[in-house]
């Protein structure tokens, strides 16, 4: 078992045997992503009672908490497939990090984007200083950042192996950073209402959310195969077998 | 070739250093006079007003340590790697993590070691009371060495960028954020006359473990920068 799960693995890091796979698993992702999103968006929308204190405004958390569940979920995707790239010399594994990141990123712009919204008439105003929203803010930081490495070293594989450490250092710091901004919120203006994943959540409510994050992760499956083609693509352009790619 | 053991091919990289440093004397205080003229602009841009001063003293004390601390890390590894010191240094028998820490702390004696000294002149311009002045000392020492290690890191994977300098800050600010805030709430903790023990600890904490973790990663990084 284990070693058949290490011949794949070896086998899945060739690029022509990913690239063929990818195109193979693409539509799978993307179509699974979508029906499931669409019964969830239905059961959220639709189904789903209205909250007694928020009314209809809570909907957004369907859009909302997967968005910043992805958001941190990319980030450690990215970091482990840097760490791979890193330890094992895998370019596909660099090749994947460096997709990861705007993926990730605009998770995290999404979960900002929503959490003002929902903020602007539950709190009064687009934005507060609450902890979570802080510390998505600095982890969009980290990934501008992170994007900003690879953007300024013009030889691939010096700004793989960079991104990389700085994948790494960063990962090891988003718990620090996290709770020192808990820390010092809690510090500062006392715990903010939040009715988030208060356990007062009901059946009807609870499970489009769960699946709609099911369908994000299904959904940044899709989308990263297809960014990490492209990369592919791009980096083996003077490869044989993107002749025959591309002829058929 | 002598073979030297590694606290004497520390102390001689210190040394080199320091007599590097101390050719450009005034360069080396760009960060410190860096320091107080960000601090002299806050009550500048917002107010005299002694309360609302104080209130800001420690927010304003670090961010301004922050900022001076990033803007010298440019120096930190630059020379080097243009003139080829840094790739002897790696082709050293001795681990470069250790020579790197040893020019870390060289570069925190001179850049991050005055701030220290010079911050309580700038805190009483705050009118922070000064029964404060000690923990803010304190927290100061414990946590701009964080901020060099960190720094470095950020300085080893940027040493090959050409224009790096906003990449940079853009890189370490964010990661440097704990470190401001277990800082500047010492600092508030005791201004407001309570016991600034517990983040003096977090910040003594993040201290042993950049200290034992960003020199690693730093040298990872540098050999990546020299190929």
């Amino acid at each position: 078992m284990w070693k058949a799960f290490v011949r794949w693995f070896h086998r899945m890091a060739s690029p022509p045997h990913f690239y063929a796979a990818a195109t193979r698993w693409t539509p799978w992702f993307f179509w699974s992503a979508l029906i499931v999103i669409a019964i969830c968006a239905y059961g959220g929308l639709v189904l789903a009672p209205a909250d007694y204190q928020q009314g209809d405004g809570f909907r957004i958390i369907y859009a909302h908490v997967p968005s910043a569940w992805m958001s941190l979920f990319i980030y450690v995707n990215m970091a482990i497939a840097a760490a791979i790239g890193l330890i094992w010399r895998i370019k596909l594994a660099h090749a994947v990090a460096a997709s990861c990141a705007p993926i990730g990123a605009s998770f995290t712009f999404l979960a900002l984007a929503t959490g003002s919204i929902w903020g602007k008439p539950m709190w009064g105003t687009w934005w507060v200083w609450d902890a979570r929203l802080t510390s998505e803010l600095i982890l969009l930081f980290l990934y501008i950042g992170y994007m900003a490495l690879r953007s300024a070293m013009e030889e691939p594989s010096r700004a793989d192996r960079a991104s990389a450490v700085l994948a790494i250092v960063g990962v090891v710091n988003v718990p620090i950073i996290h709770y020192s901004v808990v820390w010092w919120n809690t510090l500062h203006q006392g715990p903010t209402v939040s009715k988030i994943g208060e356990p007062s959540i009901t059946w009807e409510m609870l499970w489009p959310m769960l699946g709609m994050m099911v369908g994000f992760m299904l959904f940044f499956g899709a989308i990263l195969l297809t960014r990490v083609r492209a990369e592919v693509l791009a980096r083996e352009r003077n490869a044989k077998w993107i002749e025959e790619v591309a002829v058929s | 070739m002598e073979n030297v053991g590694i606290f004497t091919a520390a102390a001689r990289l210190v040394e080199r250093d320091l007599k590097v440093i101390f050719r450009h004397v005034s360069e080396a205080f760009n960060p410190l006079v860096f320091f107080v003229v960000v601090a002299t602009l806050f009550p500048l841009a917002t107010s005299p007003d002694a309360a609302l001063l104080r209130d800001m003293a420690p927010g304003v004390v670090w961010v301004a340590a922050l900022l001076s601390s990033t803007l010298a890390l440019d120096s930190l590894f630059k020379a080097d790697m243009d003139d080829g010191t840094m790739e002897q240094l790696a082709l050293s028998p001795q681990p470069l993590a250790w020579l790197l820490l040893a020019k870390i702390v060289t570069h925190w004696v001179v850049s991050g070691l005055p701030l220290v000294l010079i911050a309580p002149l700038v805190a009483r311009g705050f009118f922070l009371p000064t029964e404060a002045i000690l923990p803010m000392m304190a927290a100061l020492a414990l946590g701009t060495p964080t901020l060099s290690l960190i720094g470095a890191v950020g300085a080893a994977l940027t040493a090959g960028v050409r224009r790096g300098g906003a990449l940079l800050s853009l890189l370490v600010l964010p990661l440097s954020l704990p470190t401001m805030i277990f800082g500047a709430r010492a600092t508030d903790l005791a201004g407001l006359g309570e016991d600034p023990s517990g983040p003096l600890y977090l910040l003594a904490a993040l201290l042993f473990l950049t200290l034992s973790l960003a020199p690693l990663a730093a040298a990872a990084a540098i050999r990546i920068s020299l190929d």
